[in-house]
């Protein structure tokens, strides 16, 4: 990370997760651990799993993260976003019986520049007034969204809409899509 | 590649992706289009998002106490590569990791296909189709239809969601080329048409059983499962 000047002012995740993806970093790993899985087992046993299930899942989506940590992109995806989608993936593999289908990954690229940390840290600020809306709702809004994210899928409306402003965490993300096209031209 | 489909998923049909709550056979036509189109995949990011701070919020519960010991020390046997899923403790319900992409099919549709698909199976007029999965919340289907020939007129009882893989398709609502999606609801009767050129293959995705209203009689549409 002091190869990285902005790096600090990322969310404590974020820089665990960084540290992990570029220095296979065993402490910032533990930090993860300490951080993810106590909600990690809180999201498994709200879906009606045991706890012996729910521990292994847990160690799954953990160590899974940990072998994965190079497709980790900041400039898309805070680290709770990155957890949170192979944590949900393992879940509703678990839950339907069947593998869950998923977008193919993309490449990554190599070089992680300054602009990518400025990108990454403006996602980080966009990431923070989601977290603000969402502190901000009734908790009977909080609560459908948070049985929608994290619940155990028996609530099927096809069509999904929990109402909160996703247009500007959107176009950011968007920007780091056209970043890394752009690079991955460039190294081809 | 083209990355700019012009015709895309509904946002809430997105959201529904990303929190899980979209059944199968559309998450397949989902996961597809978000592989060919970085508009829609910023928005299954931007949702996944949510479920991120969702996850910040939550109350903890404390897990097994050693299994911080028992997780550190397995780091040593991690390959590097995608195998975690092959070694991973007790009982699980393992899948193994999605096949990548094949062809002109993303992984989601090469998962569906397995090793040597797609088996057509001829609906006549030179049409052809596969079903991949068929339950009780939705059928998807690959349907290959040559240049000029009409896909049966049909109607439906719900949600239909066919993109583009191969070629393209017109009908009255507009023109749909690789990487489109053409989201259709309730009771819009259409007739899309292959357009000149290749074969045009479409994934498409049911939530009720196509009623054909000509060409194809009942009986068939039992035995093809339409
Ligand atoms: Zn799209």
């Amino acid at each position: 990370m002091t190869s990285d000047p902005t790096a600090t002012e990322f969310s404590l995740p974020t820089q665990w997760l960084i540290a992990v993806r570029n220095r296979r970093d065993r402490e910032a790993f533990g930090h993860l651990f300490d951080y993810f899985a106590p909600r990690l087992t809180a999201m498994m046993l709200r879906s009606g799993m045991s706890r012996a299930i729910a521990d292994d899942v847990v160690q799954d989506v953990l160590l899974t993260a940990w072998t994965k940590a190079a497709q980790f992109d900041p400039a898309r995806a805070q680290a709770s976003t990155w957890i949170y989608r192979i944590a949900r993936n393992r879940q509703i593999d678990i839950l339907r019986r069947e593998r869950r289908p998923v977008p193919d990954a993309l490449d990554t690229g190599e070089e992680h520049t300054e602009q990518d940390a400025h990108q990454a840290l403006a996602l980080d600020q966009e990431s923070a007034q989601l977290r603000a809306a969402l502190a901000a709702l009734s908790p009977d809004q909080r609560d459908v969204i948070e049985k929608a994210y994290l619940g155990d899928l028996t609530h099927t409306e096809i069509r999904q809409r929990t109402g909160l402003p996703l247009g500007t965490i959107k176009s950011r993300i968007r920007l780091g899509l056209e970043r890394l096209r752009h690079e991955l031209k460039e190294i081809r | 590649m083209n990355r700019n489909a012009t015709h895309h998923i509904p946002d809430e049909i997105i959201e529904a992706y990303a929190s899980g709550l979209l059944p199968h056979a559309f998450s397949v036509v989902v996961a597809a289009h978000v592989s060919l189109c970085d508009k829609c995949r910023a928005t299954a990011e931007a949702c996944e998002a949510v479920g991120g701070v969702a996850l910040d919020h939550i109350d903890g519960e404390a897990p097994a106490q050693d299994l911080r010991a028992r997780t550190l020390s397995m780091l040593d046997d991690l390959p590097d590569a995608d195998q975690t899923h092959a070694r991973l403790p007790r009982n699980l319900p393992i899948t193994a990791p999605q096949p990548a992409r094949r062809g002109i099919f993303p992984g989601a549709v090469a998962a569906e296909l397995g090793d040597d698909g797609p088996r057509w199976k001829s609906l006549g007029a030179g049409i052809r189709q596969q079903i991949l999965t068929s339950g009780p919340d939705g059928t998807v289907r690959l349907l290959y239809i040559p240049a000029g020939k009409a896909v049966p007129d049909h109607g439906h009882g719900g949600l239909e969601m066919t993109l583009v893989l191969q070629g393209s398709f017109s009908d009255h609502t507009g023109h749909f080329a690789k990487g489109d999606v053409q989201v259709v609801e309730d009771d819009l009767e259409h007739t899309p048409i292959a357009d000149d050129g290749p074969a045009c293959i479409c994934l498409a995705a049911t939530d009720a059983p196509l009623r054909f209203n000509a060409m194809i009689p009942r009986l068939l549409q039992r035995v093809f499962r339409i």
